[in-house]
């Protein structure tokens, strides 16, 4: 039993309408990785701030080494040894490292020492950081080790990381996955959270799995298949999406050294950045978080014009239209962010299908909208997508992120764009949802349409794209297709680490 | 402990009765207030709100009223909740409205003593042009350099009384005044007079203007593609310029309409219930107006109800001065306190209240 | 006109007499913004000071309870502000209106008895051997206490922002209060302390206009003084030194088109007194052209702890 660091026995979390924990036990022992395995909306992120002290739970009980353990805030959990790396939302873009370093501790040294102690601990952990950098400026990778610092400078028991992975490219999660080693060596436990099984399997001990709020399972990842774990995450099966060999027609949409400058302060500019697509071609761009993607995306759809000639649509040069002269000649574009850019959160369903689709579809008559037939098209939407709504006067923001990704994307489809864009498609939809998005475009194309995916989700790239090219600080690789690729490739790709050297060399 | 839970979507039924809920509140408390100020509550309340309708003595005189001081909060407000709606906070009414006055009031004087029937056409054409181009000032500025509109139209107000000032003195003055500042009076000039259509109702034609107003703004917003543009500007910047919109335009053609109907509320008042240019023809109407914009829940219509309800808290405040001896400000605070219980109620629109234990959080 | 009317010494002190109110308003106001808070009802704040610190002043004779009592005042009032969009979740731009209306139709009532009364003077800091110096004495160094609360008040704000750690909290909690919340920082908390702060600082402003600068009560004094310390916050890029330049450079202006009306300069009195307005646009012009560096992350954004 004394190896027990954390033992949880029966957390349960209600709120309005949601059961987030029902009556979730299980231990993490000293010095293991141990894994929480769920879907988006499984319970993870509750669970995980019922132990950290943002929320209090309505029943069950915590230990720690033995001892009651029942934090009220997080400033609790630090003192006893508990921190947490976030997977959003706690760094200060404004204020410099050594300062975010600082709001995250008890009771930090002065300035001073605190930027020497960074240092220390960066370079003993291999984990190079500026302690006088504004964070704003940092990638995604350097964000994340701010984050890291800050709970090892406390000298944690328990480090709790929140899907460390996801902003990392494959040579960096290398780098991480040491660090936890090494911490683990030490005698550290870290509760590891994820969706990803092929890092579970890799890393972690021990796993626990939650669906729907329950714990359904515990594994031993590294003597369980990757299968075996993902049907008791996801709970059925459902089919995986099918690509049709489709005969690959004209380039319907083309970007030549498309150069933009970074549209704030803390934006990426796009520096030179080609690619062309074909009628039923799905073109695949990865790419670390905050690589320039919100930014392609932008200069595509038309939000930001460029210089002429930058991009073409049909061979037209179309650089300086906006979004309502592109959607007119058959480009559309769906944004990552769902509410408030891809949709209007408090407006309804249909107003946000007057947002795109009111020339299109017809919506406008001399400039009065018709609000009758708006609906119709929202209608047609949700019924063909699937989307779970109690009807289209429903404000956008009321449903659930995977309905209104089915009804943001849905509305793009089935308009019968020619060329359609769309950002992190399947961010936080549940697996059966995103498999039947992926789907949706893969039948687009099949139509014949020049579809791009960005994305920061490399299986789902792999398994829908023709083609895969990576951005990296706003510079895109070429493309290569998906065949000829591999994990270290791609790799090399993200880091921006492509085939620039050996063009200079020959050329 | 309570905590707010937020709505999957806005109460229809909470943003109705808010307003409702308000005056109820600013009623209770406005009464807790005059017992202060050694007035009967009960009295001060009635006086102000129902003495103006249906007093005996009273009504014959001040029912009339209610239509002359709501026209122009009316159309004032009306062209301030279009803005609101997009999120661009003209607050310098009073400064588009003064200069609408003067404007449309100088190019009627240009053409003194001549009975053309056109004069007061043009009259109101430069008045709208005044308030127009007084409110393009932020909206240049707004669109070219980004200036904060909420500062640069309220500094404009300051900058607009200064001018009023300067010309009840001087370039405007009734040359046979003797001396006394302001201009000449439109009530006195049969072609520029901005008198009641139907005598004893208060209409006149800024009434009129603001009822065509409150109809077309209606259109505009709840059908038109242009007034859906503007409230997605309003409630999702981003997703408004993903739609195609245009930005700058939006800050143009909001900030353009408020200008206009100002300016003509501004030209209305001075040939008609002022009569004249002075120093301090102005009455706060530019101030009031956003009021009755958040009042009107920035619905058309609703805001038609909330400018005759703060038409009558401006006859009823009079009255009760006269009556009861209650200080005249004591209504400006009133009307301040009515905004603020609706702020305050608004939270029932969007979130619920629940009771029972709290987040850690 | 006569130019040579205008005596230097007199100039800077009464330059540093017509800073003061908008500089205790914009010092007040800049720690607000640094919390995340807009808070547009400075001047209805400032007024509200104007008139309760008169009222006290005069009544109990001690210009040093006005200043008190102002301060108070104002803060409990911008705490209706801090309830209604801390709270009651609602909008910053609108609730600071409201709070503008509701002070200026409070002052206007509590003021009526006060109307025409004269302020109980405010005692001269005698500083043995600098106010004595020639020229400077008297031009720096011979003022009444609270000019000089208002500088230390700018270098305790610096520092404090600077320094502590409850600075860098503030700060981190404007810049982005779900990242301040997810760390277990109490972002409402800060808020309303902030919001307290703003209100007591620009009641004391509105206090030093009616107590020392005019020194009278009249209806609607402040004259758009606390929409000026919102532009002057603008201005100075939320950093305490430049506020403190801002109010300078403003009361200077407003000083010196006073001065050009009395030798009767040869310019249009509407286009003089005009003038502090119209530079104010034009200096916020110039600073929103350059780029708006330095606001806050969370400015005037409604925080709702949603798990």
């Amino acid at each position: 039993m004394s190896d027990i660091l954390l033992g949880i026995q029966g957390l349960t979390k209600a709120y309005p309408g949601v059961v987030a924990n029902d009556d979730v036990s299980f231990d993490i022992q000293k010095g293991e990785i141990h894994a929480l395995l769920g879907e988006n909306g499984a319970g993870k992120s509750t669970l995980v701030k019922m132990i950290y002290g943002l929320v209090a739970p309505d029943k069950g009980a915590m230990t720690l080494d033995g001892q009651s353990f029942s934090p009220s805030k997080p400033s609790e959990a630090r003192q006893n040894g508990v921190a947490m790396v976030f997977q959003h939302f706690s760094l200060f873009d404004a204020l410099n490292v050594a300062e975010n370093v600082a709001l995250g501790m008890e009771n930090p040294p002065p300035m001073r020492d605190l930027a020497r102690r960074i240092r220390e601990v960066s370079e003993l952990y291999g984990l190079p950081l500026d302690p006088s950098r504004t964070v704003g400026t940092l990638s995604a990778g350097e964000r994340q080790r701010v984050e890291i610092i800050r709970c090892l400078l406390q000298n944690p028991r328990l480090l709790i990381m929140d899907e460390p992975t996801s902003v990392l490219t494959p040579q960096e999660v290398e780098i991480l996955f040491e660090t936890l080693m090494q911490l683990k060596s030490e005698g550290t436990s870290i509760l590891y959270i994820s969706h990803k099984l092929e890092e579970i399997r890799a890393i972690c001990d021990h796993a626990t799995i939650l669906r729907l709020g329950k714990k359904v399972g515990e594994s031993t990842p590294s003597e369980a298949s990757a299968k075996e774990l993902a049907e008791l995450m996801v709970g059925n099966s459902f089919a995986a999406p099918v690509a049709r060999d489709v005969e690959k027609g004209a380039v319907l949409l083309e970007a030549k050294s498309l150069s933009l400058p970074a549209p704030g302060a803390f934006g990426t500019p796009l520096r030179e950045v080609s690619f062309a697509v074909r009628a039923g071609e799905v073109l695949g761009i990865g790419g670390v978080a905050g690589n320039g993607q919100d930014e392609l995306l932008a200069a595509l759809s038309g939000e930001r014009t460029s210089d002429g000639g930058t991009v073409l649509l049909k061979g037209n040069d179309i650089s300086s239209d906006g979004p309502v002269a592109r959607r007119d000649m058959g480009l559309l574009s769906a944004p990552e962010e769902r509410l408030g850019h891809a949709a209007a959160p408090d407006m309804s369903l249909t107003e946000n299908g007057v947002l795109t689709a009111s020339r299109r579809e017809s919506l406008v008559k001399n400039g009065l909208i018709d609000w009758r037939k708006a609906q119709g098209f929202t209608e047609a939407v949700i019924e063909r997508f699937d989307v779970r709504t109690p009807g289209p006067d429903t404000a956008a923001r009321a449903l659930s992120g995977g309905n209104l990704q089915k009804y943001v994307v849905g509305r793009e489809i089935h308009q019968n764009p020619e060329v359609l864009i769309v950002n992190q498609p399947t961010w936080g939809v549940d697996a059966a949802a995103a498999a039947a998005i992926r789907q949706a475009l893969l039948d687009l194309a099949a139509k014949g349409a020049a579809i791009v995916v960005i994305s920061q989700d490399l299986d789902e790239l792999m398994e829908i794209s023709d083609r895969f090219a990576a951005l990296n600080e706003g510079r895109l690789s070429p493309a290569h297709p998906v065949a000829d690729l591999n994990m270290e490739k791609i790799g090399l790709m993200m880091g921006g680490a492509h085939d620039m050297e050996v063009a200079h060399v020959h050329g | 402990m309570i905590s707010l839970e937020k709505r999957p979507q806005p109460s229809r039924l909470w943003t109705a009765i808010t307003p409702i809920f308000a005056v109820v509140l600013t009623m209770v408390v406005g009464g807790l207030m005059f017992a202060l100020l050694g007035v009967d509550p009960i009295e001060a309340v009635r006086t102000i709100f129902w003495d103006p309708l249906f007093h005996p003595q009273f009504a014959g005189f001040s029912r009339p009223q209610l239509l002359v001081k709501a026209g122009p909060l009316i159309l004032i407000a009306i062209g301030l909740s279009i803005g609101f709606r997009a999120g661009i906070w003209n607050i310098g009414a009073e400064g588009q409205y003064i200069m609408g006055a003067i404007c449309g009031a100088a190019a009627g004087l240009a053409f003194y003593p001549s009975e053309s029937i056109l004069i007061f056409p043009l009259m109101i054409l430069c008045g709208a042009l005044g308030g127009f181009l007084w409110a393009m000032i932020p909206a240049v500025l707004k669109t070219r350099f980004g200036t904060n509109e909420i500062l640069v139209s309220l500094m404009l107000v300051y900058v607009a009384q200064n001018i009023l000032i300067s010309v009840s003195t001087g370039l405007l003055r009734n040359p046979e005044g003797m001396g006394f500042p302001g201009s000449r009076n439109f009530k006195q000039w049969d072609a520029t007079h901005n008198a009641e259509i139907i005598a004893g109702t208060g209409m006149h034609w800024g009434v009129v203007t603001a009822f065509i107003a409150v109809i077309a703004a209606y259109v505009l917003m709840a059908r038109h593609i242009q007034g859906f543009n503007i409230r997605l500007s309003g409630e999702a910047p981003r997703a408004a310029r993903f739609a195609g919109v245009n930005p700058a335009r939006i800050i143009l053609l909001c900030l353009g309409i408020s200008g206009v109907l100002a300016g003509m509320a501004g030209l209305f008042e001075v040939t008609g219930p002022a009569g004249q240019i002075t120093g301090n023809f102005n009455a706060g109407y530019g101030f009031t107006a956003i009021i009755v914009a958040f009042l009107g829940r920035l619905n058309p219509f609703g805001i038609l109800l909330a400018g005759l309800l703060m038409a009558l808290t401006y006859i009823g405040g009079e009255l009760a001065q006269l009556m009861l001896s209650l200080p005249g400000a004591s209504i400006q605070l009133f009307q301040g306190m009515l905004l603020f219980f609706l702020l305050a109620t608004d939270v029932f629109t969007n979130y619920r209240i629940r009771f029972g234990k709290r987040e850690a959080a | 006109m006569d130019l040579g009317s205008i005596n230097p010494v007199l100039l800077v002190a009464s330059i540093m007499v017509s800073a003061t109110p908008i500089l205790l308003a914009a010092i007040g106001e800049m720690v607000v913004e640094k919390a995340g808070v807009l808070n547009l009802g400075v001047e209805g704040m400032m007024i509200t000071g104007a008139v309760v610190g008169f009222a006290v002043a005069v009544t109990s004779g001690n210009p040093y309870f006005g200043f008190l009592a102002a301060a108070a005042a104002s803060a409990v009032l911008s705490l209706s502000f801090g309830v209604l969009t801390q709270f009651l979740l609602s909008n910053q731009v609108a609730t600071g209106l409201g709070l503008t209306l509701v002070g200026l139709g409070l002052s206007s009532l509590i003021g009526k008895p006060y109307e025409g009364m004269k302020a109980p003077p405010i005692s001269k800091v005698h500083i043995p051997g600098l106010s004595d110096m020639p020229v400077f004495g008297k031009m720096l160094f011979s003022h009444d206490v609270m000019i000089y609360v208002s500088l230390l008040l700018v270098v305790a704000v610096w520092a404090f922002l600077k320094y502590t750690r409850a600075g860098l909290i503030l700060r981190a909690v404007g810049e982005s209060h779900d990242s301040a919340h997810a760390l277990g920082y109490k972002v409402v908390t800060v808020r309303l302390m902030a919001i307290f702060f703003g209100g007591a600082c620009a009641g004391l402003g509105g206090a030093y206009l009616s107590l020392v600068r005019v020194p009278q009560w009249t209806e609607g004094m402040t004259a758009g003084a606390g929409w000026i310390a919102l532009a002057i916050v603008v201005f100075a890029s939320w950093r305490a030194g430049r506020v403190l330049i801002g109010a300078y450079l403003f009361g200077g202006v407003t000083v010196l088109q006073l001065n050009l009306q009395a030798a009767g300069a040869n310019v249009p009195v509407a286009l003089l007194s005009a003038s502090p307005y119209l530079i104010t646009i034009i200096v916020l012009v110039f600073i929103s052209a350059r780029g708006a560096h330095g606001a806050p992350g969370s400015l005037g954004r409604s925080f709702h702890a949603s798990h």
